[in-house]
């Protein structure tokens, strides 16, 4: 079903349509089917303006068997449409959805517009007499039949889907066949069959121009290092451990040979952090990514680098936890992890990415931070941004700026002396990378002297090393442009979100503003340091509401920084926030 | 010839000495650690290596060992604790011109870090690992480790340990290590010997050094330390040698029918009987045996080198194919790479 959902995207994309996606899957692989549990959902959100959020309540539910049918609609409008496949409707299958009797014929469904499809019998006929095909195969392919009938519904085009499955299945020319025959049955079935009288035309949206693709957070937060590694200089050195659903940047990143990109699959998640230390003490660009449980492992190393003073990059795509909590499903609860998730005085910045597409952004800022100020950076994505997809508008690559890794070359010291820890103007000391001649020095995790890096127990000089790491952290503020305030004349209410929260709070921000009602909203890309006017602007509104997926840890942290009395509005549901659900929330404040 | 990069005033370059690879920092070991012979070896082997101090990097963990870097005046990281074969991974094959070496002890390589020993063993990656076995918890002032004996009391065993320990270099091989050998801290010439061998060696090395801790665990190695008792004890394997020692070489090391290995008096068997030492077979399983040979260094126990087979080093090739790729791409290829094959172009209105 994921398979359908993203060819549907690419052919919406394709048209021109704005859309935003929301894949939501069991973390079983292949979960048993038929049950409530094992449900594999795409919802995908489009139109001919601009989209904000992969939508609160679909106006078309299509559901592949009971199980698919009761878990999902709660979610669909009412009145809306439902396409059933109703060859899939069978006792055995009711039973393992719970239901006692067959929604499709006990008026259950009265209230919305019902479309009963016989969809596994149609796609049969159509794949029979394929050579090398089995039966098993042929039911397979029901969800491409299913594809062919929505492609029709909301004309799409049909050349990408069929180019894209004759590349897919170019070395099994009977899969091949069979997906393309379903597809076709499907979608011819949708112009003749007369009972469904339904066909939308959905026209391009307006939008900037330029040129445009669809893309997911993952392939954005890869393209954003690979552009980082290109701007620098730098070797890109991307080590991680297999885990849901960080994975996915292993993979892709380990596709770029040609960018020069080494990845490596470590043996465990402190493997993974420790060689992209090593990496970054040889010179490179080093990088690893994981969720939650991940990054929990990872702390001590992180810890390293922090008084190493080395940069690198530390990808969190947060999952919903705490232990292994719902691995795909979404949630914004490793705020605190990553500002105070490490042992003694320990600060690093931490940069959220808040769309798919901005992810690009995020990992280049965040490998910018590194590299500038020489300390770990841990960037905040999580499993929606991951997972989802936006049309893109690509960068201008020429305007992007080059990031210099200002490698010291020579002796720093009076008489041709070395001092790992003198500092520059912005507190980040050199980086001397094995190789160069008449800098050999040593260093480690024991606290150093000041200036020297030699091993130092000296009281003043830890408190003095201390505050100068805490320093140059609050330093990376003074690169920040001023806070983008959304704002209205007559405000007195700031919505202030971060991270993947930014389509559902825009989208709210819009409809209380319909109605009539006041609101400022803001977003914030940097959460550690945050903007130097961020006081200001929070101290400009009566009321700053905050919404998270999670149990109130951004909020935690602006009361603690600047005495507001920020409110709270949190959902920890494993999935991203509705459009109605905050506008409910900003409508009892504003 | 190796130079230290300075000339002797009419331009010839002088030659590398110890000098040049050893730090100004005051070494804090206590006083009669054995971990003072082996800095000293090591810092008089590395000029004839022919590697200069900026292209070598000692990264070590935590525990005595670990504070072996700050002395060498080479790069160099104490990192945390187990994790250095990790760190060093990542610096190898990023950057596979320096010599990497890594110090470590049997708390931090065998316990905390086994799982990165094994890994880096299996991978071959191209490091030198360097264990200094003690069979004791040294900077944490005297726990038992996964070398000491079992029933060892120490604190935090007074009744005597339950734990059956490691044999670090059955554990190297059975991870598949392409270089194994064992050294003795004092045996200086010996350890530089096999130090030797372990640098030439192409891929991951593995040195276990017998290194006496004398506050903790005094004594732990008298059986080979000990002027008499050694002669008697230590079995020196040499490539292509038949396996023998005692004062006289008179006791040497044969098959049983079973395959595994006795020691008998040569004089019952005959010398044609001994066992030929070949660390270049492909099988371990002699390498295996001799790990085996002595459970503890008590009694008659082999040095020198197990294994040191070829085998290929983790992505060594790969490096030059990245650099090279690396450095023909810029903005018109990454343009190239975010278009992606599939974008479309909305034209000014």
């Amino acid at each position: 079903m994921q398979l359908a959902g993203s060819r549907f995207t690419d052919a919406t994309a394709m048209l021109g349509n704005d859309l935003a996606t929301l894949p939501d899957f069991p973390a079983e692989i292949r979960a048993p089917a038929g049950t409530l549990h094992g449900v594999s959902a795409f919802q995908i959100h489009f139109a001919s303006r601009d989209i904000l959020t992969p939508g609160d309540h679909p106006n078309v539910l299509v559901a592949m068997n009971p199980a698919a049918l009761k878990t999902n609609l709660a979610a669909l409008e009412k009145g809306g449409t439902i396409v059933a496949n109703e060859d899939a409707f069978t006792d055995n299958n009711l039973r393992k959805a719970g239901y006692q009797a067959n929604p499709l014929e006990d008026g259950s469904l009265d209230d919305y517009q019902l479309f009963r499809v016989p969809m596994t019998t149609m796609t049969v006929r159509a794949t029979e007499g394929i050579e090398g095909i089995m039966a098993k195969d042929q039911q397979r392919t029901k969800n491409v039949f299913a594809l062919g009938l929505l492609s029709w519904m909301y004309g799409r085009p049909t050349e990408i889907t069929v180019e894209w499955i004759e590349k897919k299945f170019a070395g099994n020319p009977g899969i091949r066949d069979a997906n393309l025959n379903a597809f076709r049955a499907g979608y011819n079935f949708g112009e003749t069959a007369e009972l469904l009288a339904v066909h939308y035309e959905v026209k391009p949206a307006p939008v900037e121009p330029g040129t445009y693709r669809n893309i997911n957070g993952t392939s954005a937060t890869a393209m954003g290092l690979i552009a980082a590694s290109v701007k620098s200089g730098l070797r890109m050195v991307y080590a991680s451990y297999p885990i849901t659903p960080a994975s996915e940047l292993l993979h892709e990143l380990s596709r770029h040979k040609r960018f020069g990109v080494r990845t490596m699959q470590a043996e465990d998640e402190i493997a993974a952090a420790g060689m992209v230390v090593g990496a970054a003490f040889g010179g490179s660009l080093g990088v690893t990514a994981s969720s939650g449980p991940g990054l929990d492992l990872k702390a001590e190393t992180i810890g390293l680098g922090v008084m190493l003073e080395l940069p690198m990059v530390i990808v969190d795509v947060q999952r919903a936890g705490p232990s292994t909590g719902m691995p795909t499903k979404t949630e914004q609860g490793d705020l605190m992890l990553a500002m105070y998730g490490r042992h003694g005085e320990s600060p690093l910045p931490i940069v959220a990415a808040y769309t798919p597409g901005q992810c690009f952004d995020a990992a280049i800022e965040a490998v910018r931070i590194a590299v500038k100020y020489r300390t770990p950076v841990i960037l905040l994505t999580d499993t929606f941004l991951a997972n989802s997809s936006e049309p893109w508008r690509l960068p201008d690559v020429s305007q992007i700026p080059p990031i210099d890794p200002r490698f010291a070359t020579g002796p720093n010291g009076e008489d041709g002396a070395f001092l790992p820890y003198l500092r520059d103007e912005n507190l980040a000391r050199p980086w001397a990378v094995p190789g160069t001649p008449g800098l050999r020095h040593r260093i480690g995790g024991l606290e150093k002297q000041h200036e020297t890096g030699n091993i130092s127990y000296d009281p003043t000089n830890h408190a003095l090393m201390t505050r100068l790491r805490a320093e140059k952290v609050a330093k990376v503020a003074d690169d920040m442009p001023p806070l983008e305030v959304d704002h209205e004349d007559g405000a007195e209410v700031l919505v202030l979100g971060w991270g993947s929260s930014y389509g559902s709070i825009r989208a709210a921000v819009r409809r209380v503003r319909m109605k009539g009602r006041k609101v400022a909203s803001a977003h914030l890309f940097h959460l550690n340091p945050l903007p130097h006017d961020l006081e200001e602007v929070l101290r400009s509104y009566r009321k700053v509401i905050v919404p998270e997926m999670n149990m109130g840890q951004l909020v935690k942290i602006i009361r603690a920084e600047y005495l507001v009395d920020a409110e709270s509005v949190t959902k920890v549901e494993g999935l991203p926030f509705f459009a109605d659900e905050l506008e409910a929330a900003i409508l009892e404040h504003a | 010839m190796s130079t230290n990069g300075h000339t002797n005033g009419h331009g010839t370059p002088l030659p590398m000495t110890k000098k040049d690879f050893s730090s100004d920092q005051e070494t804090r070991w206590c006083p009669g650690c054995g971990d003072y012979a082996i800095l000293a070896t090591v810092q008089s082997l590395m000029p004839e290596l022919g590697v200069p101090p900026e292209r070598t990097v000692f990264i070590s963990g935590i525990g005595c060992a670990g504070r072996f870097v700050y002395y060498m005046d080479t790069y160099g990281m104490h990192s945390i604790h187990g994790r250095a074969p990790a760190l060093a991974t990542g610096l190898a094959v990023s950057r596979p011109e320096l010599s990497v070496w890594v110090v470590t002890g049997d708390g931090d390589s065998l316990s905390i870090g086994g799982n990165h020993l094994i890994h880096a063993l299996r991978r071959n990656v191209p490091i030198k690992i360097l264990l200094f076995n003690n069979q004791i918890y040294g900077l944490t002032k005297g726990q038992y480790s996964p070398t000491s004996e079992q029933g060892k009391v120490t604190k935090s065993t007074p009744f005597g340990s339950q734990d059956h320990p490691f044999n670090p270099l059955a554990l190297a091989l059975g991870a598949e290590a392409t270089f194994v050998a064992r050294a003795v801290d004092t045996d200086r010439g010996h350890v530089a010997d096999v130090l030797r061998a372990a640098a030439q060696h192409k891929g991951a090395s593995f040195v276990e050094i017998y290194q006496n801790c004398n506050v903790f665990n005094d004594g732990a190695f008298d059986a080979l330390r000990e002027k008499e008792p050694r002669k008697r004890n230590m079995i020196m394997l040499e490539a292509g040698q038949p396996i023998r020692f005692g004062e006289d070489n008179e006791r040497g090391v044969v098959h049983r029918p079973d395959g595994s290995l006795e020691i008998v008096d040569v004089a019952d068997v005959g010398e044609e009987a001994l066992v030929i030492h070949d660390p270049e077979h492909r099988d371990p399983s002699l390498a295996f045996a001799l790990a085996h040979l002595a459970e503890r260094p008590i009694g008659p126990t082999p040095v020198g080198v197990f294994r040191s087979v070829s085998r290929p080093v983790y992505a060594e090739g790969l490096y030059d194919e990245l650099e090279e790729a690396r450095n023909s791409v810029g903005d018109e290829e990454l343009h190239e790479l975010l278009t992606g094959g599939d974008a479309w172009t909305v034209p000014a209105a």
